[in-house]
């Protein structure tokens, strides 16, 4: 059913006519032209459709767009500021966590939900939290390594 | 759609296509200096034994760079990045020959109008191959740019350096021009007939040194451009319909359902029928409208037949390595062992599926596509629409992995299609489902060793029969007087009558089915001849760089003889050699006896890769090569039955997790002096065998057959009591 849409993304007001049992995931990329959010299976599992929805971690490819009404939505695109790169984004480049590149919105998205609810995870901590994103180059090493390094600077910038 | 509509990846078969003269492509540039090169042996940097068989290299030019204007160096190379990281360690090796900063050289990579023809990016070639005379492309720039220079500041050559971009005279550095000054206004070619000197190691300034990825910035803000990310005015997004199974022939298909959606188009041309929206999730609701039926799949086979199958339709071997008599060494030896192994079929299972955007212009087809063979896609999108390659042009934006998977470009012959077809630009991107279906597999193989030891505990005989792995680490590398090795069955390519489906090239193809199988029968014979598995390899070595390499992951290890296995430590050993680099790893694993799962621990992993151009990103492909590795040894396997491919998505295919990262300790010989040999590949050939062996350490079963899954561990357990 299309009906009118209001929400929060990357910090602004929008609003959106819509069939509102269309998945977040393709509104982002299509309707807003938001192609850093990927879509890699549709159902889930793999994590590279991940975005922040109200402060968590959320699925975009199976969040419609009914669940977003009234929201506030972040995606990888609302993560600088004043054309500084985040924490997770510097320490995802400077670890060199990611190899094709294609799973790291993804990745940082979910990231960034953990820090919201943890401040200083420890290993387990992000290895739980992650382990439902896939990262077919295999860079999980670093991955959790940049997490922990943001997560380190963070805390000392407040 | 058509099954045999795409070229294999046979390179005898595909000759290169040059429409263009050479001078067209540097017509289509503005001024600077261009040193136009070929990559091939024409200059014998390579060794004719290094290169791949049947490899059927160009001998006209077929890559260039550029400097410019403005001083900034751009390299055109067909091949592209799918995050191996060649984007980084091409420029590096650039930046050092021409003595420019690293930021200075930009990568025009796998568009197939701006960059001349390249065979693909696999066989972790890039550098092996490419690397040489893209050096001496830069080392012949540096050479004419400081010849101008010398003319334009009047000091001799031998009394300039070069810093930065800068030619300077030595002793009096304020006689100075740069290398924007000297191209300014001009436009030369300069084809690399001869070899002038490289740097020597002591003079790298860029290489062996440690970068990390050029495109990092671009791919952690989302920037980074994949297929899916072209959107263009009118752009409709096309949704296939797929058959259930291989092999199953479409009979009819009813659209009046899917044609009452909104802005939907259909398309029902014989063996094509697609529904498009400018929505992707709208047309993949309309698909869902759409009753196609399906005459049933021929095919009968499935996970429990396929090898029967298989060792049926195998026909003769062929022998391509012989040592000896096997009869005669049979006869010597004391204990004889007849093992047979088996391999599953892989998915490659990138994250980003296989995805192409077309668009029709005229005459002018541009498509833009996730490929490792930019200009093999050109020739299918060709002949798809029935046109002169020329009229086509690829572009490659960043692929999201690709693994050997993205040599196949079915995908780009359905945008092209749909496009002429509805006269707009198309995009068609595989889902998870169709990604599994259309995936050319690593092929199920089996492999039958039967080897013996003598009174002294010394190798014998070894009869090694390997089927459908093809010949990619086959050959042994022992000291065994009396040896063959036989390779049975295509390795790849289409493989339909064999194969239930479409099977290719995986991530160093075949050889982690063989090392797989050598390296358990190695430690089969160990632990009957009472030998700590170290202990007997290293006796056994022929070639020493493989006791050098052992011996580095032993150090780093801490190996001490722990004497015959199983010791109930969960150690395991392999090694192996995959594109010219030599691998050793050492692994720890855990066995939960209830579960049956098991815990890679610890992976110690020691490789010679000749001179390392970035020691981090190769750091990087070992890592990944082990935690990928991990997948194929212990969970990844197709699920088929009479053509139909059971797993549909990530819930039936289980990929490795961050909960199974284990301890993953590198160690990279350092062989500056050495030629440079593949890294993206050889990392992996050792992990199943090094788990398998750690599993029989740690429990004493021995298991013939990857994936080493929980299932197979179990029934392995309760056998045993």
């Amino acid at each position: 059913m299309t009906e009118l849409i209001e929400f929060k993304l990357n910090g602004k007001n929008v609003k959106l006519n819509v069939d509102s049992d269309r998945m977040l995931l393709w509104v982002l990329r299509t309707n807003f032209g938001l192609t850093g959010t990927k879509y890699g299976c549709g159902e889930g599992f793999c994590g590279a459709c991940t975005v922040i929805i109200n402060n968590e971690a959320a699925r975009s490819c199976s969040t419609s767009m009914k669940e977003v009404k009234g929201k506030e939505v972040i995606t990888i695109e609302g993560l600088e500021r004043e054309g500084k790169l985040h924490p997770l984004q510097k320490a995802f480049a400077e670890k060199d966590a990611l190899q094709c590149g294609y799973c790291t919105p993804g990745m940082i998205m979910n990231a960034y939900g953990l820090l919201k609810k943890n401040k200083k995870p420890t290993y387990s901590h992000i290895v739980d939290a992650m382990e439902d994103n896939f990262c077919r180059c295999s860079a999980h090493k670093r991955i959790v390594q940049a997490v922990q390094s943001a997560s380190v600077k963070m805390e000392k910038e407040g | 759609m058509k099954e045999d509509n795409y070229l294999d990846l046979d390179f005898k078969e595909i000759k290169t296509p040059f429409e263009m003269d050479r001078r067209e492509f540097v017509k289509l540039m503005g001024g600077g200096l261009f040193i136009l090169f070929t990559v091939g042996d024409t200059l014998g940097y390579v060794e004719a034994q290094q290169r791949r068989r049947g490899q059927d290299l160009p001998t006209d030019f077929n890559a260039f760079l550029r400097i410019d204007e403005k001083g900034e160096v751009t390299c055109f190379t067909g091949k592209i990045e799918m995050g191996q990281g060649i984007i980084t360690s091409l420029a590096q090796m650039l930046a050092d020959e021409l003595d420019v900063s690293l930021n200075s050289v930009h990568m025009i990579m796998g568009d197939t109008d701006l960059c001349p023809w390249d065979m693909g990016t696999f066989g972790s070639m890039s550098t092996r191959f490419f690397g040489p005379p893209l050096r001496a492309a830069g080392a012949e720039a540096r050479r004419v740019l400081l010849e101008m220079a010398s003319e334009k500041l009047s000091v001799p050559v031998d009394k300039l350096n070069v810093d930065n971009g800068v030619v300077f005279e030595k002793t009096n550095k304020k006689n100075k021009v740069t290398y924007a000054d000297l191209t300014k206004g001009k436009k030369i070619e300069k084809h690399l007939k001869d070899k002038p000197p490289l740097k020597t190691p002591a003079q790298f300034k860029v290489m062996n040194k440690s970068f990390i990825h050029h495109d990092a910035v671009e791919k952690v803000t989302g920037k980074a451009r994949y297929s899916g990310d072209i959107q263009l005015p009118g752009m409709l997004y096309a949704k296939v319909v797929r058959p259930p199974a291989h092999g199953a022939k479409l009979t009819d298909a009813d659209l009046s359902e899917a044609r009452k959606i909104d802005g939907v188009v259909v398309v029902n041309e014989g063996d094509l029928v697609a529904v498009l929206h400018e929505y992707p999730d709208v047309a993949e609701k309309a698909l869902a409208l759409v009753k196609a039926k399906f005459a049933p799949s021929p095919s009968r086979l499935n996970n429990n037949n396929i090898y029967e199958h298989l060792l049926k339709a195998a026909g003769g071997g062929n022998e391509i390595a012989k040592a000896g008599d096997l009869k005669e060494g049979e006869k010597n030896s004391v204990h004889v062992f007849d093992e047979t192994y088996y391999d599953s079929y892989v998915a490659h299972s990138p994250i980003e599926p296989h995805t192409a955007v077309a668009n029709i212009e005229g005459k002018k087809c541009t498509v833009w596509a996730s490929t490792q063979n930019p200009f093999t896609a050109k020739e299918e999108a060709a002949k798809a629409l029935d046109t002169n390659s020329e009229n086509v042009r690829i572009i490659t934006p960043f692929v999201g992995g690709g693994f050997g998977g993205k040599t196949t470009n079915l995908q780009v012959i359905d945008a092209v299609r749909l496009a002429k077809i509805t006269g707009k630009p198309v995009q068609v991107a595989y889902t998870r489902k169709e990604e599994f279906f259309y995936d050319a597999f690593h092929p199920a193989a089996i492999i039958k060793i039967k080897s013996g030891l003598d009174k002294n505990n010394k190798m014998s005989f070894w009869d090694y029969n390997v089927y459908y792995a093809g010949e990619r680490g086959a050959a042994h590398f022992y000291d065994i007087p009396n040896s063959s090795t036989k390779v049975y069955g295509a390795e790849r390519g289409t493989s339909a009558e064999i194969h239930p489906f479409r099977t290719g090239a995986w991530r160093a193809p075949g050889n982690n089915t063989n090392t797989f199988a050598r390296e358990c029968q190695i430690d089969i014979m160990a632990a009957k001849a009472g030998i700590d598995p170290f202990e007997f390899r290293m006796k056994n070595f022929k070639d020493p760089k493989y006791r050098e390499i052992l011996k580095a992951a032993g150090d780093k290890f801490g190996w001490k003889p722990m004497g015959k296995s199983p010791t109930g430590k969960g150690y395991g050993i392999a090694c192996g050699s995959d594109a010219g680099s030599y691998v050793a790893m050492i692994v720890e694993v855990d066995v939960n006896k209830k579960t049956g799962g098991v815990k890679v621990k610890r992976v110690v992993c020691a490789q010679n890769m000749g001179l390392t151009i970035n020691p981090e990103g190769a750091t990087i492909q070992m890592e990944g090569c082990i935690m990928m590795g991990l997948g194929y040894a212990l969970t990844e396997e197709v699920q088929f039955n009479n053509g139909e491919v059971l797993n549909k998505n990530f819930d039936s295919y289980e990929l490795p997790r961050f909960s199974w990262l284990p301890k993953i300790e590198t160690i990279i010989l350092d062989k500056r002096n050495e030629p440079p040999q593949g890294g993206g590949e050889p990392a992996i050939i050792t992990v199943g065998a090094a788990i398998a062996n750690a599993i029989y350490d740690k429990v004493g079963i021995r298991l013939h057959k990857m994936p080493l899954n929980a299932e197979s561990i179990l029934k392995a357990l309760s056998e045993k009591k």
